[in-house]
Parts: structure tokens; sequence; C-alpha cells
């Protein structure tokens, strides 16, 4: 298979500021298009807030200040002329505890195609079809789709909110600890998910988990305190970190 | 108390198993040419039939590897250790099957030998020996530069074996009613040169182990 190595995300000494305190500090790193980054360290230590960054979901909480550059495609997220409602069609998120809409199946599906415009039954079915098959969810639904969504299981509804988020054709996926409310079993259907999907979207995962990072990841980044400590390829990252505050925490030795 | 301890102690207790068993692959070892070069078939017997502990401890060893890996999801620094001495113990194991090899040699030639042949085994064997030992120490102490220092000798024990060789093919084709005797130490040479690739091997785990790098020095 090609290896794609072309940049989706370019940031370049990017500082984040919750009111005076200081939650990023000179961040740069490059996240490449159709691949697996994933972003790991303690709690507290900027990791999620990064994440947050890349489809200014930061922009909500009162307070933050941003400096530095974040370019998608070569474009500042931050320019003037950015649409945020644009960025976050382009730049999607799925979140730690599975979120549906109290609805059906179907319309949750729909959901994202219909508040931009879409109408067309015969469309929205194929979309809904289309999404909910590339979420490995189809087979599982496809006799229940004007069922609540409620009803479905935990690995059953982050699958959904995939499927939700994928019907509105993004290009990123951001993922919050997709997994870290769901059994192993789940966890691992979403982990064969996201390989399936990096063929075509460029996927960030903050994860607990580091066999999860180390699992699906092809490049990981460390943050302590707010700083990326070490940023490089999964396989490198885990078997000779450079840093030693890197070794002491996938080892567990840490503090 | 570290976040670890309980690892920590298993990954100790891993390292002394594998020094454990590399002080019976030594000893293995120093018998086996003992018996040779003195002709006393008794100290044969012991490496033959002390080869047992030194598999069994290979069984241990393996066994602790495994439940390390499948308990304790190792990364880094601690999968190296774990993955070296897995390749550690088995190079030690087939040194200890190459001293066995030398030990039913030293039984078979038993006070037939003549001297003369002899004479270039005990140096290469003092070379292997010090190869396996300073290989350990580096293990022990994490030591890179030594194990590096240590495969010199290697260069060294080829050449001697390609000398010891020569010598033993001359000495054969002027003493033909030795041949029978002879040989075995042709296969002796060999056994030895074999080993210090292993020692080598060793060397090559321990900079893996330090560095994280893989060198061939071989």
């Amino acid at each position: 298979m090609e290896v794609n190595v072309e940049n989706k995300f370019v940031v370049q000494n990017l500082n984040l500021f919750y009111k005076d305190v200081q939650a990023l500090r000179s961040i740069s790193m490059e996240i490449m298009k159709q691949q697996i980054t994933a972003l790991i360290g303690p709690s507290g230590c900027g990791k999620t807030t990064f994440l947050r960054v890349l489809n200014r979901m930061n922009d909500l909480i009162e307070g933050v200040r941003i400096d530095g550059t974040v370019l998608l495609d070569d474009q500042d997220i931050f320019g003037p002329d950015v649409d945020v409602v644009n960025l976050r069609k382009r730049v999607g998120m799925v979140f730690q505890r599975p979120n549906p809409f109290p609805m059906s199946v179907y319309d949750n599906v729909a959901y994202g195609p219909r508040i931009h415009g879409q109408k067309n039954k015969s469309q929205l079915d194929q979309i809904v079809e289309k999404s909910l098959r590339s979420a490995a969810l189809w087979d599982e639904v496809s006799n229940r789709l004007f069922k609540s969504a409620l009803g479905l299981s935990g690995g059953q509804q982050q699958r959904l909110c995939i499927a939700r988020l994928l019907a509105v054709e993004p290009e990123v996926v951001l993922m919050d600890e997709p997994t870290s409310a769901l059994d192993p079993l789940s966890t691992l259907k979403i982990e064969e998910l996201l390989r399936d999907l990096k063929n075509h979207y460029t996927i960030v995962i903050v994860t607990h988990n580091m066999q999860q990072a180390a699992r699906v990841s092809d490049s990981t980044a460390f943050f302590l305190n707010g700083d990326m400590v070490e940023f490089g390829p999964t396989e490198t990252l885990f078997t000779r970190p450079k840093d030693q505050r890197t070794e002491d925490y996938i080892t567990g030795r840490f503090g | 108390m570290t976040s670890r301890s309980t690892f920590d102690r298993e990954l100790n207790d891993l390292k002394q198993d594998i020094l454990r068993m590399a002080s019976l692959v030594e000893r293995s070892l120093f018998l086996a040419l003992d018996s040779l070069l003195s002709g006393d078939p008794v100290a044969a017997r012991e490496v033959i039939t002390g080869d047992d502990a030194i598999d069994n401890l290979q069984d241990d060893i393996e066994n602790q590897c495994i439940k390390l890996i499948a308990t304790q999801q190792p990364m880094a620094r601690d999968l190296r250790v774990i993955i070296t001495g897995i390749k550690i113990m088995i190079n030690l194991e087939r040194m200890g099957d190459h001293a066995v090899d030398i030990a039913r040699s030293a039984m078979c030639v038993c006070g037939q030998m003549p001297q003369k042949p002899l004479e270039k085994i005990p140096h290469m064997a003092r070379l292997v020996q010090q190869m396996v030992k300073e290989g350990m120490d580096a293990y022990v102490h994490n030591d890179v530069e030594k194990a590096r220092q240590m495969c010199m000798t290697d260069d060294e024990v080829d050449e001697l074996y390609n000398l010891t060789f020569q010598d033993l093919i001359s000495y054969m084709e002027e003493h033909p009613q030795s041949i029978g005797c002879v040989v075995y130490l042709l296969m002796v040479a060999r056994y030895l040169e074999r080993i210090a690739d292993r020692a080598t091997n060793i060397a090559e785990d321990v900079i893996y182990l330090v560095t994280g790098e893989r060198q061939c020095l071989n």
C-alpha cells in the first residue's frame, strides 16, 4: 500500500491559557493525512485541550486565550475568514461517553445532513446506510432503524455517534477517549473500525489506555504539564522512547 | 515504593535466574574442557548429567517471560529486558549443549589423545570462556562498552579456529593412526568457535537492552 505522508494539520508554537494558567506551551507538530495520531499523558497534561484546539471547541470556554498557528490544509483555522461551523463539519469529534440524541437510529444519522440542507428522502436513506456501514453498525441495526437509539448497547451507541459524524463527510475525526466507557470487546470493535476509517480520514485520538495507543496509532505524542515531551512513530515511542519522562510514563513508573 | 514495585521485583528475579543459568553454563564449559585436557572422564559425566538443570532453568525463565508479557503489558525498557532475557536464555542453552558436545568428545578420546594436537585448544578455550564471562558481566552492569570490546575477541577466536583446523588436518595427514581421536578435536574447536558466536549474540542483546539500537558485531 502506498504510504501517504502529506500533512493535514501543521501546528506551530501553540500556546493556550485558561485565564492566567498556561495549559499548552509552545506545541509544534504535524498531523499526517490518513494516519492515526494518538495523544497520551496523565490527567491534566493538556492532551484533551490540544485536541479541542483542532476544531476550535475551546472557543466555547470563557477565558481561553490562544496564540500560535494551526494550519488545516495550509489554512489558518484561527483566520478571520474561517467559518467555525464549517470547520467543525470538516473536523468532527467523538466524545468519551456515547451521546446519541433521544431519537431513532435513522434520525440520529440523518441529523447532520438534514441541518446542512439535505431533504431528499432517497439521498438520506443512502447516506444513513453508507454511514452505518462505515461505522460497522449496519448489520446490527438495519432491522431497527426507526427504534430509539437509546436502546442500543454502549458500544453500538458509540459506533452510532461515529456514523452520525461520518454522515456529514468530515475530513478529520477527533476522538476524546472514545472507548473509556466501553467493555473490552466493544473497545476492540471500535479499534478495528479506526483502522478501516483511516483509509479515508485523518484520525486524532486522546486515550488513557496506552496499549490502545500502541495498538491503533501510527504516531504518538506524549504530553506532560502542557508540554509535548515527545512525538514520533508509535513503534519507536513504545519500544525505545528518547526522553526519560516518556519512558517513566509508559512503563508506569511515573511520579 | 514505586508504582510498579511488584513488577520491578519480578524483572529482577528474571535477571537473577538468567545469571544463575549463566553460571551453570560457565561451570559446564569449564568442566568439559578440563575433562578434555586432563583426560579425566568424571568431570565430563558431570557435565552431561548437569545439563538437565540448565534445561529446567531455561523452561522456568521462558515461563516467567511469557507470564510477564501476558500480565504486565511491558513497554520500552521493560519490554527490552524481557525480550533480551529470552534471547540470552536461548544463547546460554545452546552454549550448555555445546559444553555437553565437548564433554562427549572428551569421553570418546579419554586417555588416547596425543599431546601435540591439543596445544592450541587451551588458548582458544581460555578466550572463549573469557568472552562468555565478559558478556555476562556486560549484562549485569548494562555495560555497552564492555559488550563491544568483548566482541573483538571473537575475531581472535575465529583466527585461532582456522589455524587449529589447518594444524589438525596436517597432523592427521602425518599421523593417520590418530585420525579417530584427532577428528574429535576438530569438532571441539568448532564447538568453541560456535560458543564464541553465541557470546557475541549476548553482547548484541546487551547493547539492544541498554540503547534500544540493534548492532551486528559478528
